[in-house]
């Protein structure tokens, strides 16, 4: 699974970083960022749950789940 | 529970969420998600906003994508609404006389727009779904005056969207200031200056008396006597619980479906509410409350998903409220009770233009109860966590604040 975060949606309503804090993170004016467990867009195996929890609680559809890993066609 | 069917009815944000909590928190039999409209499960709160405006068509507004159905392995209902629900039979009933049977039932049925109350031939609305918006933009598009009746967040955010589209727009709500049941004077009256400076008419502390006439040419009766024309009305003074297909389902309706601390009915320990039509018995409060927040409809789900597959584990309800409202360039934010209680410091300039500030509110005791931020996430963040700790003293986290926007507000280094 991938994720992101969309800058331009995200309005800061803090949800993803409230109930996934070691996935998501804040800048200084409480806008999302990911963190260094998501930084490289792909979610830690097992976290699949927490990174749909995010995406489901943000009012701004900000939070961009990939259920697929595209780019992991090795 | 391997084999159990859970029946959610209702496919707003609340009835999606849920049916995509059940799956997270293990269910592992059916999910069926009832909708009444035929559009796939949207979201709502654009609808007053970038849907209205125009510059969102309704794809942007999508609560499902193909691939979250799947992951979810959801069974859409769409198109046909629940009638009545069986509950000695455990049995959803359609509008299309289709029969579910449940092991557990959500009632996520939501609200509906409270009527209007003035009639006139036509040209008169009320919006809450895409049907609805849809009506009204076929009327703006003729151009003319518009008024809006209500200054919640309804009316005042489209009132805003409205007067951006560049029609003459009046605001008409007989409380003093906008959004008045959600915070003070102290956020309202800038709210209503920055409406002014937007260019729109405000009429706060004045009710209506009728309304006649049809689109196009309608009048507007006021109660101090003023009388406005319109080409179109729009009336936002709030909803009402859809409940009315429950009536002789035997569940307690009172105000939407009166449910326990765990949000299951009191009647039915397989029937639950989440949303708008749940009335819920919050340990906080003395008697059941009901909340018509996204951010509530949206966790309630998660908190009934949980009691559903973990019987075991009940766990009572009791959020924290949060509600935010896009008016102009305000992007307001509001957690906990900003309303109540006399006592407030604003950290922050709201009459700016644009704003950054946020009015930090406190009890009798000197702890903090509430946050509103406009233009400033930080703040409200902050004091969500700090509300969600609890007992936080006042003077203390106002200086945090004062120290975090003396940061932000410091000139850049050059």
């Amino acid at each position: 699974m991938k994720v992101q975060i969309d800058s331009k949606l995200c309005q800061g309503h803090g949800r993803c970083y409230d109930l996934a804090p070691d996935l998501f993170g804040e800048d200084d004016e409480g806008y999302a960022t990911l963190t260094p467990l998501t930084a490289d867009g792909n979610v830690p195996d097992g976290r699949e749950g927490d990174t749909r929890l995010a995406a489901a609680n943000c009012p701004e559809s900000a939070v961009l789940v990939f259920e697929e890993a595209v780019n992991d066609r090795r | 529970m391997s084999s159990q069917t859970v029946v959610v009815v209702g496919s707003s944000v609340g009835g999606v969420r849920t049916a995509q909590a059940l799956r997270r928190e293990g269910h592992v039999g059916r999910i069926v998600l009832v909708g009444e409209e035929s559009t796939e499960p949207y979201d709502k709160p654009p609808l007053s906003k970038q849907y209205l405006a125009g510059e969102w068509a309704l794809d942007r507004l999508a609560l499902l994508t193909p691939e979250a159905i799947a992951a979810a392995d959801l069974e859409l209902r769409l198109g046909v609404a629940a009638v009545r629900l069986d509950v000695a039979a455990s049995q959803v009933v359609l509008a299309d006389g289709a029969v579910l049977d449940y092991d557990h039932v959500v009632i996520a049925t939501g609200a509906v727009a409270r009527p209007s109350p003035w009639q006139a031939g036509s040209g008169v609305h009320v919006i809450r779904t895409l049907a609805d918006v849809d009506g009204l933009r076929a009327d703006l598009a003729a151009g003319g005056p518009v008024v809006v009746v209500g200054g919640g967040v309804i009316g005042a955010e489209a009132a805003a969207t409205i007067r951006t589209l560049g029609h003459e727009v009046t605001v008409v709500d007989p409380l003093a200031t906008p959004l008045a049941r959600l915070v003070g004077p102290e956020v309202g009256r800038p709210l209503e200056e920055l409406h002014r400076r937007r260019g729109v008419d405000t009429r706060f502390g004045v009710g209506v008396e009728g309304i006649d006439g049809s689109a196009g040419n309608l009048t507007v009766r006021l109660t101090d006597g003023a009388v406005l024309t319109a080409a179109t009305v729009l009336v936002g003074i709030g909803a009402v619980p859809n409940d009315a297909w429950l009536a002789d389902s035997g569940l307690l309706i009172d105000n939407g479906v009166v449910c326990d601390r765990y949000c299951r009915a009191v009647d039915s320990d397989h029937v639950w509410a989440v949303g708008d039509v749940a009335r819920w018995q919050d340990p906080r409060y003395p008697a059941e409350v009901r909340v018509e927040h996204w951010t509530n409809a949206v966790e309630q789900g998660a908190a009934v998903a949980h009691n559903i597959v973990h019987a075991e584990d009940l766990q009572p309800y009791s959020p924290l409220e949060y509600v935010w409202s896009d008016q102009y360039d305000w992007k307001l934010q509001i957690v906990g009770h900003a309303s109540r209680g006399g006592r407030f410091e604003v950290v922050g300039d709201l009459s700016a233009d644009p704003a950054k500030a946020a009015v930090l509110y406190a009890d009798d005791d000197g702890l903090l109860t509430g946050v509103v931020a406009v233009n400033w996430p930080k703040p409200l963040v902050t004091g969500r966590r700090a509300l969600n700790a609890g007992a936080t003293d006042f003077e203390e986290f106002v200086a945090q604040i004062r120290a975090l926007f003396a940061k932000v507000s410091a000139p850049a280094a050059p």
